[in-house]
């Protein structure tokens, strides 16, 4: 499938996993592939502190959009592969600002001619009661801020970096909840607003992540299931983060394989080597287990995104990571044409 | 409550052995209720009495301790040990039902409440009531239970300290200004209160719908008298968690974000001078010897397309991780000194039923899981100290 027509498939692109899979590498590495592609890309943090600045090396994020990828820079050949016949792509760009409920709050209420009210409610300390008294409130606001970018065509992609997975389930579920509780007002209003926008695949996906891990993998397969049963939105393909790339080599024993290359081994490096040979096999064999298991429980096709030896992500190995969902969409299947 | 002295060299086996509550906190993901049931584990294996109470453990965990059904009770887990291990899985709602039930006058008061939409709605749903749940519940079991040891695995939280505030808060927030305002009208103040809280209930009855206003105020009418009640209850979680009696152990993994968070989180402990008694790394990456990492992908790349290469590779690229991973903890081990730090290798297993998880436990309380010597904590960046449970 060709990447552009895969970003543009919808105007919003929900990204949710538990934590500790690497939710945020991969809302920032699909933000970046979509950009490097020409989209036009805005990245939406919900929860205020995330370590999404860090690997664009900027300031922390606010309720301003921050440009983090400047519209119009190259896009810089990753790898050896970059061909010299192909004109320089261009990036769409990429910005990146926080929605958080209060931000919201008083943004709605402003842009609903309500700024006196939204004034008092904010120095009461209104806005944690009322989300108390109205489940789910915060995340419709959240929701409807960002259903606002999307409908003022600013982007062609916004990205959401969705709460952890337990919790995607509800902040996702809020609008039709309020639907019902809510029955008049504003809010309904905005709760109806949102449930369109998850409701129309043409409008709105949510991407899973996880890691090649068991207890990921349930939580994932159980979140992908609810997802669709409970709020009804569109799954888009499954991205699995830290896939360990396969070595040929790894089951050779390493003095032979050193005879072979007419290298002579130091003292203790065969050990080092097949003990790490070993533990990587071990687990290289696990994360295929799981990968397999996943493709049969769950109907989704998956993206698959290296293991990266590194314990901080900064714009190299987001390249690394973009490239690789490239490739990825490339391989999807085409989407079949409109009836 | 100031920090141990240094001269006792501490391991976790030692923080554990001295406490009578452990809580276990951290960001979500790093494996901090498999650690909590551990180090209870641990404590039955040495003959205590000791209860964990979780908070949505993953699916096999919960197999492995035979959580499957359980109520918010504790429940006895049957193991080769001599001591007794109990777990629960904590039940946010009926925690705060028999709360209200502790703290109303009479059972049409707790009923009232009960019933109620709003408090439905709080129960299930503030932000910090699973906090203050988990807080009170191991309030409940270590003053009133027949317990030795409790440990608490804490909800995952992104405001690490919510935890600690959730008593406060939500004890705060059962006395909010804004509902005293609305509710003056029943206790006779002025008019002109009585005109501005008409007005503005009238105003938020416009975003949110009147019903809901209505349900508020039926809820703290019913709530009246009994935040008393509830602050006081706050107040003892509070001084119970600083009791020296009661160990922080500070749970992460060694990627750049969760030591970040941890870093946080112990400095945010360290405001409350509240000290951090352990440090547990989950899933640590085996570094297999004590070469460096640039000398074997030098190898690795002189011989690529060999099979030898791809051993280089594999060895290199291991040791690259490990170096990034012992970088960030030396930080951290320098934040929550003199407090042990623990460093567990990523483990080719998961806890998927007791042996595994006594597995896990030997690797935890193994002394060569100890990463705190002068190479942790040094500046010098000596050799890599290899986490324990490397499978070789």
């Amino acid at each position: 499938m060709d990447p552009e027509q895969f970003f543009t498939a919808s105007g919003v692109i929900i990204v949710a996993g538990k934590g500790g899979v690497g939710k945020t590498a991969v809302t920032a590495a699909l933000a970046v592939a979509a950009s490097s592609v020409g989209c036009r890309t805005l990245i939406v943090e919900v929860e205020g502190k995330s370590g999404l600045a860090a690997m664009f090396d900027s300031e922390q994020l606010s309720f301003d959009e921050l440009v983090l990828v400047e519209p119009g820079s190259p896009v810089e050949p990753v790898g050896l592969q970059g061909s010299e016949q192909e004109p320089v792509q261009m990036h769409g760009g990429v910005s990146a600002r926080t929605v958080t409920p209060d931000e919201a709050l008083v943004e709605y209420l402003r842009a609903h001619g309500m700024q006196r009210i939204s004034n008092r409610l904010v120095s009461l300390g209104a806005v944690e009661l009322i989300s108390t008294a109205v489940p789910g409130i915060r995340d419709i606001l959240v929701l409807g801020a960002v259903k606002a970018v999307e409908r003022s065509g600013s982007y062609d992609l916004i990205v959401l970096d969705a709460p952890a997975a337990g919790h995607a389930i509800s902040f996702l579920r809020s609008a039709s909840g309020l639907v019902d509780a809510v029955k008049v007002g504003p809010i309904h209003a905005q709760a109806k607003e949102v449930l369109d926008l998850l409701h129309d695949p043409t409008r709105c996906r949510v991407v899973l992540v996880t890691a090649p891990e068991e207890t990921p993998v349930n939580e994932l397969i159980e979140t992908a299931y609810s997802l669709e049963d409970e709020v009804g939105v569109a799954l888009g393909p499954v991205v699995v983060n830290g896939v360990l790339e396969s070595l040929a080599g790894l089951g050779s024993e390493p003095q032979v394989a050193a005879r072979d290359a007419g290298v002579q081994l130091l003292e203790g490096e065969a050990e080092m080597l097949r003990a790490a040979a070993e533990f990587r096999a071990v687990r290289t064999e696990l994360q295929l287990t799981q990968l397999d298991r996943m493709a049969q429980d769950l109907p989704l096709p998956q993206l698959h995104l290296p293991y990266l030896f590194v314990t901080d992500l900064s714009r190299p190995e987001l390249n690394t990571l973009a490239e690789s969902l490239l490739d990825g969409v490339r391989g999807l299947p085409e989407p079949r044409p409109a009836p | 409550m100031s920090r141990r002295p240094t001269d006792v060299d501490e391991s976790l086996e030692s923080v554990v052995a001295t406490s009578d509550v452990v809580i276990c906190c951290g960001s979500g993901g790093v494996g901090k209720t498999t650690t909590a049931a551990v180090i209870a584990m641990h404590a039955a294996q040495q003959g205590r009495r000791a209860v964990v109470v979780t908070i949505d453990p993953a699916r096999r965990l919960a197999d492995a301790l035979g959580l499957d059904g359980l109520t918010n009770e504790p429940a006895l887990v049957e193991g080769p040990w001599p001591g007794e291990m109990w777990a629960m899985m904590l039940d946010t709602k009926s925690t705060f039902d028999d709360l209200v039930r502790r703290y109303s006058a009479d059972d049409d008061q707790a009923d009232q409440i009960l019933s109620n939409s709003f408090y439905l709605n709080i129960s299930g749903s503030l932000s910090g009531t699973q906090e203050y749940m988990a807080s009170e519940k191991l309030y409940e079991l270590a003053v009133e239970g027949d317990f030795d040891l409790v440990v608490v695995d804490t909800p995952p939280t992104r405001n690490a300290l919510d935890f600690l505030e959730a008593p406060q808060r939500l004890a705060k927030f059962l006395d909010h200004r804004l509902y005293r305002v609305l509710t003056t009208p029943n206790r006779g103040i002025v008019k002109a209160v009585n005109v501005a809280a008409q007005t503005l209930m009238r105003s938020i009855a416009k975003v949110v719908g009147a019903d809901v206003i209505g349900d508020a105020i039926a809820f703290f009418g019913a709530f009246d008298g009994m935040e008393k009640g509830f602050a006081e209850r706050a107040t003892e979680v509070d001084r119970l968690l600083s009791e020296q009696s009661t160990a922080f152990v500070l749970v992460a993994s060694p990627h750049s974000d969760t030591m970040a968070e941890a870093t946080y989180f112990a400095g945010e402990l360290a405001r409350l001078d509240i000290a951090v008694r352990a440090l547990v790394v989950n899933r640590m990456q085996p570094s297999f010897g004590e070469g460096t990492s640039v000398g074997a992908r030098l190898r690795a790349e002189a011989l690529e397309g060999t099979e030898l290469g791809d051993l280089y590779r594999s060895l290199a690229e291991s040791r690259l991780l490990a170096e990034g991973e012992h970088q960030h903890l030396r930080g951290l081990a320098d934040d929550v000194a003199p407090a042990p730090v623990v460093g567990v290798a990523v483990q080719p297993f998961e806890v998927s039923d007791l042996d595994t998880l006594m597995q896990l436990g030997e690797v935890l309380f193994d002394p060569v899981s100890l990463l705190t010597s002068d190479t942790e904590r040094g500046s010098d960046g000596g050799p890599a100290v290899e986490p324990a449970g490397d499978p070789r």
